[in-house]
């Protein structure tokens, strides 16, 4: 059932080895969005897809075949890029018709003036043309298709790149980050268009972003990739409720989830604050570990009697919401999203209460890995648990 | 096992795009054999052989040849003649194309006009311009000299008198070059941010001549090395002048390098000996090449 | 900066580029005057500009009569295209594999370019005339154009052109189906035309005026390029006839001349980005 298939890809330049065995499989007609930091091997993984690039070890299948050995332009592969990639001396007419001529007219046939001879290539030449016309409309393009890439706007060039990956239908898409180089505007639009798009074509698509916010609101799923590994390939809500690892907490959502250093004992039971967390594998004997909370999930209240004491340093009003940047005696700082309302009794310098909304509490190993924990108890803010 | 047979699958695709590139460059490779590196290499080997057109035979006689050209007074001539020949050129060339890139470049109406008249020498026939320089050189009918008979002073025989012959050509070649160097120096001043100048005039840079010392100057470093090093490079290679007007006289007075390498090699047909001759020709381009990278290399870094 | 209207310095700067551009012109001026002058007046050593009789006619008469002028310039025109053509066709698919595709080679390539860029034709001179005397090739356009048909400069020119040509427009056209050979043609190539024009203007220029090395290799009248041919034409006006040697000048000069003020940009672009190398 899958149409694309990774196994073990790995990939080395000079000694630094960039994808340390990568795996993914994208089902039919799936939107893929693979995102991380810059320098994560997530476009490396992408040229390797397309066959731009080759693997040191692994397999790639499309559709069930092994494509590993075969050409990037036999692997009826489409692709996106960054910087659109549009030939600068050809009309947006004849980009997007660049891929079609190359697959269905003879090399004779492509030649000019004796090519114009050979029998057979004016029906073909005819067809091409009614494609070409049928997606330019289909993106609302018809009335650039005379113009060269550099009459063009930004946007007007992503969508003739688009309308050339699109044309010839391709068994899978590539996007390489194709709305970094739009304005903020154009490319929240943008989004909702390449869905859509994305949506009626139902062609498996693998999106190479930086961008969180685009991987999670454009996704079927999300795979995210840190120092040459996939660490979580999941749906959006999944990687961003229940993170797989400390780097995908960490890299997924704005601004960063809060990691504290606290203790595990030999029975596996983690308190911090308030909260009492027990774990479900049972460790060797008392550990360190990392608990996770996300700024939302963080209650700030001016009230100075809570167990878990903070003063707040700086607010940053971002509209909406507040971003409270508080430090917790000896325990570091601590940030929290609270609605503008609330904010308006922690000034700067005010000592306060933290509360930890108690289901919300992850646990990590110092290596990063997810370990499973339960909440069992979480005491009200005015009672002393002691421990 | 996957490895296995990824190394098989992956390593034809990386032959095959290798073997492309060969075939792209084979041309390239094999006429660069052809005809640059097999011809220097035997220039090299011609050198210390005695190597002459029309006879059959040729023997290596080490470095008899090198020896010869030292006590060659012919040769000796010839390179000192060449040395003042660049000594004159290059300086002259270079501060005139500076100035006169200057003075353009702050011009503002009529700047196409002038970079189109000082450029004109340079897309001229040499061979046809030294000729109407001959003329205006003529010691009796040439407009030069007539010119300054209008104030009393009797002109030289500017290309026919051994005292004057290197000014005279020395004048062509400054006027034929100048142009050149001038659209570099364009190119060069055109490149420095119009936001220095600005920075430069805040610091209290008032005078003209203080924004020179502190932003354009420096600023076309690079330009005026390399200006300099293509100057230096062309003044060694004078030869259509000298074969045309002068053909080396009067009395050597204008014996160059490369005119006394052809007179040898294909006049006198002594190939192993103006091979030699080649060999410090090569050698004295190979130095100034050099300088360059090592200047570049220290000084001038701003780009 | 000084922007008002006339300041001395303007009038002074307009004053000192006036006078300059007249003295670079003078020789044009003189060549144009004395083609037209009658040799009596030539010899009255005056300093009056147009000549006193009309003698256009008769001087470029003799001109052309002496030495085939058409034969020249149609030489010249053969051997500079050729020239040209075959360096462009050699350079940019080398370029190319140089600049965009994975060649083991390509660091000793860059090595014997710039190692090339040292060597001029005059360096080579020697054993290329005593090979091609072998061949029994001197007198020929093969002679002419042969030595020249490899340009490490255009090779470095294109390389540092092509360098600059996204990586993500050749990937584009793989996928799209091209290949390597397709790519150079009607990727490369159409958008190289800058560097192709600026390097053909250097090319022209510079195979246009050489004289040393059509010198070594023809001894026929039949294959002088311009430059052997006006040496041909002084050596037959043994006298002092400048009149019909202006005119001869004039004709052989106009050509490239006319090409430069019909295309002064391209010049001038052309030589800012080829001066890299005189």
């Amino acid at each position: 059932m899958s149409i694309l298939s990774l196994r073990s890809v790995t990939k080395s330049f000079a000694g630094n080895a960039i994808l340390k065995g990568v795996s993914l499989e994208a089902k039919e007609g799936e939107f893929i969005a693979l995102v991380g930091p810059s320098g994560c091997g997530k476009s490396t993984l992408l040229r390797i897809v397309a066959g731009l690039d080759h693997a040191d070890s692994g397999e790639i299948a499309i559709g069930g075949r092994n494509v590993s050995a075969v050409a990037a332009a036999d692997r009826n592969i489409a692709m996106v890029f960054q910087s659109y990639a549009l030939y600068p001396h050809l009309t947006a007419g004849q980009n997007i018709a660049v891929p079609l001529a190359m697959r269905r007219l003879t090399a004779a046939q492509r030649l000019p003036v004796i090519g114009s001879l050979i029998p057979g290539q004016r029906q073909i030449r005819a067809d091409i043309q009614r494609q070409v016309k049928d997606m330019a409309s289909s993106l609302k393009i018809d009335h650039l298709l005379d113009r060269k890439p550099g009459q063009m706007s930004g946007g007007q060039r992503q969508r003739v790149a688009l309308a050339r990956a699109m044309v010839r239908h391709p068994s899978v898409f590539l996007m390489d980050e194709p709305l970094s180089n739009l304005d903020a505007n154009l490319r929240v639009h943008a989004r909702g268009e390449i869905v859509e798009l994305h949506r009626r074509a139902g062609v498996p698509t693998l999106y190479v972003t930086h961008d969180q916010s685009e991987a999670l609101s454009m996704a079927d799923r999300v795979a995210v990739m840190i120092g040459g590994t996939l660490l979580q390939l999941a749906s959006p809500e999944a990687i961003y409720d229940n993170p797989a690892h400390i780097e995908v907490a960490r890299f997924l959502g704005q601004p960063r989830i809060n990691v504290l250093k606290t203790r595990m004992n030999a029975s596996g039971i983690v308190r911090f604050g308030t909260l009492t967390l027990a774990a479900e594998r049972v460790p060797a004997g008392e550990t360190p570990v990392l608990i996770a909370v996300r700024p939302e999930f963080i209650r700030l209240s001016a009230r100075p009697d809570g167990i878990l004491k903070a003063r707040v340093e700086r607010t940053e009003f971002l509209g909406s919401e507040v971003i409270v940047h508080a430090r917790l005696d000896a325990m570091g700082e601590i940030v929290a999203k609270v609605a503008p309302a609330e904010a308006a009794t922690l000034a700067p310098g005010r000592p306060v209460s933290v509360e930890i909304e108690p289901n919300r509490v992850m646990l990590f190993a110092t290596t990063g890995e997810r370990l499973q924990a339960k909440t069992i108890a979480a005491a009200s803010t005015l009672e002393k648990i002691h421990g | 096992m996957a490895s296995v047979t990824m190394d098989m699958a992956i390593a034809p695709a990386d032959r095959r795009e290798a073997l492309v590139a060969w075939l792209l460059a084979a041309p390239a490779i094999v006429l660069l054999f052809l005809f640059i590196l097999l011809p220097t290499l035997a220039v090299i080997i011609l050198g210390f052989t005695d190597f002459e057109l029309g006879y059959s035979g040729f023997r290596f006689v080490g470095l008899e040849n090198y020896a010869e050209l030292i006590g060659d007074r012919t040769f000796r001539r010839s390179l000192w003649n060449t040395a003042i020949y660049t000594a004159i050129v290059t300086p002259a060339s270079l501060i005139l194309a500076l100035a006169i890139a200057l003075l353009i470049e702050a011009e503002k109406r009529a700047k196409a006009f002038f970079r189109t008249v000082y450029f004109l020498p340079v897309a001229s026939l040499l061979v046809a311009m030294a000729t109407v320089w001959q003329f205006l050189f003529h010691p009796s009918i040439g407009p030069i000299n007539t010119f300054l008979a209008h104030f009393g002073i009797a002109g030289p025989n500017w290309l026919g008198a051994s005292g004057t012959v290197l000014y005279g050509l020395s004048i062509i070649g400054i006027w034929q070059s100048v142009g050149f160097n001038m659209v570099l120096f364009l190119a060069g001043l055109t490149a420095i941010p119009r936001e220095l100048y600005a920075a430069a005039e805040v610091d209290g840079a008032k005078s003209w001549f203080d924004r020179f010392r502190l932003v354009t100057w420096p600023m076309l470093g690079p330009t005026t090395l390399f200006v300099t090093t293509i100057s230096i490079i062309n003044s060694v290679k004078v030869f259509e002048t000298v074969k045309t007007l002068t053909e080396g006289g009067p009395n050597k007075a204008s014996e160059v390098l490369l005119f006394t390498i052809y007179q040898e090699g294909f006049v006198y047909l002594r190939v192993g000996y103006a091979s030699a001759m080649t060999v410090v020709f090569l050698a004295i381009l190979v130095v100034l090449m050099f300088l360059q990278y090592r200047v570049l290399d220290r000084k001038v870094h701003y780009a | 900066m000084t922007a008002h209207a006339l300041t001395l310095g303007r009038v002074l700067r307009f004053t000192v580029l006036s006078i300059g551009a007249l003295i670079f012109l003078a020789p044009y001026i003189f060549m144009i005057s004395t083609a037209g002058k009658a040799q009596s007046e030539i010899f009255s050593s005056s300093l009056s500009l147009i000549p006193e009789q009309w003698s256009y006619l008769e001087n470029f008469g003799k001109a052309l009569s002496r030495v085939s002028m058409t034969t020249l310039l149609m030489n010249g025109v053969i051997v500079c295209a050729l020239i040209f053509v075959v360096q462009v066709v050699v350079a940019i698919p080398c370029a190319y594999a140089m600049a965009k595709l994975k060649f083991r080679a390509a660091r000793l390539m860059m090595v014997l370019v710039m190692l090339g860029l040292l060597v001029p034709i005059h360096a080579t001179a020697l054993p290329l005339y005593v090979a091609f005397d072998r061949l029994a090739v001197l007198n020929s356009y093969t002679a002419l154009v042969a030595p020249f048909s490899i340009s490490v400069f255009a090779i470095f020119l294109f390389l540092q052109f092509f360098r600059a040509i996204p990586d993500d427009l050749i990937h584009a056209a793989r996928l799209d189906g091209m290949s390597e050979v397709g790519i150079v043609a009607r990727v490369i190539v159409p958008n190289a035309w800058p560097a192709i024009t600026a390097f053909a203007i250097f090319s022209v220029v510079a195979h246009w005026n050489d004289l040393f090395w059509p010198l070594v290799v023809v001894t026929n009248q039949d294959f002088a390029t311009p430059p052997l041919g006006l040496l041909y034409f002084r050596a037959a006006e043994a006298g002092d006839d400048y009149g019909a040697l202006m005119a001869a000048t004039l004709i052989i000069t106009l050509p490239l001349v006319a090409v430069f003020l019909l295309a002064q940009k391209r010049f001038v672009e052309g030589i800012t980005m080829t001066g890299l190398k005189g």
